[in-house]
């Protein structure tokens, strides 16, 4: 079997905060229609990964290449933040859930498809007086937001306020609410963080079936169960290098990722996830 | 506050501490009195009204505790009440449309210039709602737009000898760029940094327009700015043929001209309102909305940032402008004394009172304040007192303004009232 295209292509990435090195030389590869798990002890530098690729850090070297399937490639390491989100097509969720809270569910998924929704400013401008075309984008638009309601089993809760429900469900709107964008690559930063396993299976089905619809995931994750059960291809990182790079099974048996799991110092935090995934 | 049972003697020792406390508030400021006499300043102690004082502490604290006592329980939720608020504004803000719309038919020249003094901090209102109300931008420097409205209708006016509804779209543009002037500084500011801001922006307009005096005449203004015509016809009492009195054969009266100017500015701000309402509900208006709860979600979603805050300042700025040219065109006459900081704060204060974002809440506001100080114009010394204290006593009562809460733009059901406390307010 062909291994599939590469879809984003991660060299020599190199992020340094004054004298702190955050991440060092990281390379790595996610390939399109793959769910790419980045995993590591707390500190190791996923999220700074994560926010280079999307555009909130500008990495101090490296580059971040993004092809889409159309053959149009875009150097994330140059682009603005939403640029990124909006023609390269890189959507993101947040560790700590970065919802509208008060608005509804409906509208943070209206939000997330502003720029279908408003191709110029002179174009927002006239939909004041309703000219544009504008009606028949707008349902369009509702109808992608209910599609996605179904997708996540929120439809009941469509007008109640996001801040108001409960953090699972929050966790899911996340997930919609940047998939509303149209990703070619879904950045997850610990999605399921604080969800009970039965929520976490959900969550699985979920991404699963995200893949399936063609978009590539990028997973930070600390709850193995997930991450072995879901990805393709893991990306190991420990005091911002990596440590091993590969398959879950060649991963889960790799000694430099057991060893920095359970020999320096974290123990109080992930070797039961893991002995678990091992055992 | 926890239901903890009140028994007499704790009433009565809480009641004499705050007593001690107010004691040591009012014993040198009540209980003190300098008089001016011809050896210089006496100093004469007043007992009695400190006593009065002190007693009226004193048994005030104790009818406040009795009745934190004795009240039934189950205060209703500030869910409900803005629910409540909500339910009633429906019925509100129509009347009040009405009220607007029928005041000149039976009211006198009086109240209809205070009714235009109340429209048009209305509209001011309105229009400083969409930058902080929407887009959660705090702008302490709203009266720089209104500046530049006034100067932009007096100068252009005076210098072209352009009527007022050819000047006043360019007035707006002017002063909606000036917005996206000051946007671009402060794009990067967020809470009292960008206040700060833009309250120094507020002050530089107005000393630009005191000092450069050959251009917008320093302080002594621009005069004799032409009055706005009813499609070319003039309101005076000259009997040509282009005057309103003449033109309809009616005997001419001072009044005529306050009506028009009354709903002159009764369309403008209902122009303000409609347009903010109806870009509420389009991709812009959510956009800023967004923008105020979560900036980094705004541009993790491919919203441009930059772009959103511009169109938000430009939007304000722009009714800003409008309002400051029909300022300009009532009095016949700008200064920068007209502009000062007071106004900005007027303004803001009327928003806030008014709850963010809440259109009908921010006309009652500006209907309590402008309308309420012009009431008490009476008790002139007294008028910032009252003033003051009603703000004070309305945020510790209602904290999110007369009316919160939230009314989501799009529903697939029945639109849900969004309670205040899950709103964001915006730290720029």
């Amino acid at each position: 079997m062909a291994e599939p295209a590469k879809l984003l292509d991660v060299e020599h990435l190199t992020m340094r905060f004054g004298g702190l090195t955050a991440v060092s030389d990281l390379s790595f590869v996610a390939r399109a229609g793959e769910i790419t798990a980045v995993i590591g002890p707390n500190g190791a530098g996923k999220t700074t990964v994560f926010n280079c690729i999307t555009g909130f850090y500008r990495p101090t070297s490296g580059s971040l290449a993004l092809a889409h399937a159309d053959g149009r490639r875009y150097a994330l390491e140059a682009l603005p933040g939403h640029r990124i989100a909006r023609h390269a097509k890189v959507a993101r969720t947040f560790q700590n859930i970065r919802l509208f809270a008060g608005m509804t569910v409906l509208e943070n998924l209206m939000v997330a498809q502003h720029n279908v929704l408003m191709p110029s400013v002179a174009n927002g401008l006239l939909a004041v007086f309703g000219l544009g075309g504008y009606r028949r984008t707008e349902r369009a638009a509702v109808e992608k937001a209910t599609f996605w309601l179904q997708a996540i089993d929120l439809l009941k809760r469509a007008d109640d306020p996001a801040g108001s429900l409960p953090y699972g469900a929050q966790r899911r709107l996340e997930i919609a609410r940047a998939m509303c964008t149209d990703p070619v690559l879904l950045c997850l930063d610990e999605p399921a963080a604080g969800l009970n396993p039965r929520e976490s299976e959900e969550l699985s089905e979920l991404l699963r079936r995200i893949r399936a619809d063609g978009c590539s995931i990028l997973l930070i994750e600390h709850d193995m169960g997930v991450v072995m059960r879901i990805s393709d291809h893991i990306v190991v990182l420990d005091h911002g290098k990596k440590i091993s790079d590969g398959a879950p099974a060649a991963v889960r048996a790799d000694p430099r990722v057991i060893a920095a799991y359970l020999g320096e110092g974290d123990e109080d935090e992930e070797p039961a996830p893991l002995a678990a995934g091992v055992g | 506050m926890s239901a903890r049972p009140l028994t007499p003697t704790a009433a009565l020792r809480d009641a004499a501490l705050s007593t001690l406390v107010a004691f040591g508030l009012f014993c040198a400021l009540i209980g003190l009195k300098l008089t001016p006499t011809d050896a210089g300043m006496k100093l004469t102690d007043r007992p009695a009204a400190l006593a009065i004082i002190l007693g009226a502490v004193f048994v005030g604290r104790l009818l406040m505790l009795g009745w934190r006592a004795w009240r039934p329980a189950g205060t209703p939720s500030p869910r409900l009440l803005a629910e409540g608020v909500t339910r009633a504004g429906r019925y509100v803000g129509p009347v009040f449309l009405l009220l607007a719309l029928t005041l000149p038919l039976y009211s006198g020249r009086y109240v209809i210039d205070v009714g235009i003094l109340v429209l048009t901090y209305v509209m001011l209102g309105w229009g400083l709602n969409i930058v902080v109300g929407l887009a959660g931008l705090l702008d302490l420097g709203y009266v720089a737009f209104y500046a530049v409205g006034a100067y932009s209708y007096a100068l252009i006016s005076t210098t072209f000898h352009v009527g007022f509804w050819t000047a006043l779209p360019v007035a707006g543009l002017l002063a909606a760029c000036w917005g996206v002037m000051l946007g671009f500084p402060v794009l990067r500011l967020r809470g009292d940094y960008l206040a700060i801001v833009t309250l120094a922006f507020g002050e530089i307009i107005r000393v630009v327009l005191i000092n450069w005096t050959n251009f917008t005449g320093g302080p002594n203004g621009v005069s004799d700015i032409p009055r706005p015509t009813l499609f070319g016809l003039k309101f005076t009492g000259s009997g040509d043929p282009d005057t309103f009195a003449a033109f309809f054969h009616v005997p001419y009266s001072v009044t005529q001209r306050f009506v028009f100017l009354y709903y002159v500015i009764l369309g403008l701000a209902l122009l303000t309102n409609w347009v903010s309402l109806r870009l509420r509900r389009l991709p812009l208006g959510r956009a800023w909305e967004a923008l105020r709860e979560d900036e980094i979600a705004c541009r993790a979603l491919g919203i441009n940032v930059t772009i959103t805050k511009l169109t938000a300042f430009a939007m304000g700025a722009l009714f800003g402008g409008f309002a400051g040219a029909f300022f300009a065109t009532r009095q016949g006459f700008v200064s920068p004394e007209s502009f000062t900081f007071i106004e900005s704060a007027l303004v803001l204060s009327i928003v806030v009172l008014g709850g963010l974002g809440s259109q009908l809440g921010v006309a009652l506001a500006a209907l309590v304040m402008i309308g309420g100080t012009e009431l008490f114009r009476d008790f002139a010394e007294y008028r910032m007192l009252i003033f003051g204290v009603a703000l004070v006593v309305m945020m510790v009562l209602r904290p999110r303004g007369l009316v919160s809460g939230r009314t989501p733009s799009i529903a697939l059901g029945a639109r849900k009232q969004i309670a205040a406390e899950l709103v964001a307010q915006g730290r720029g």
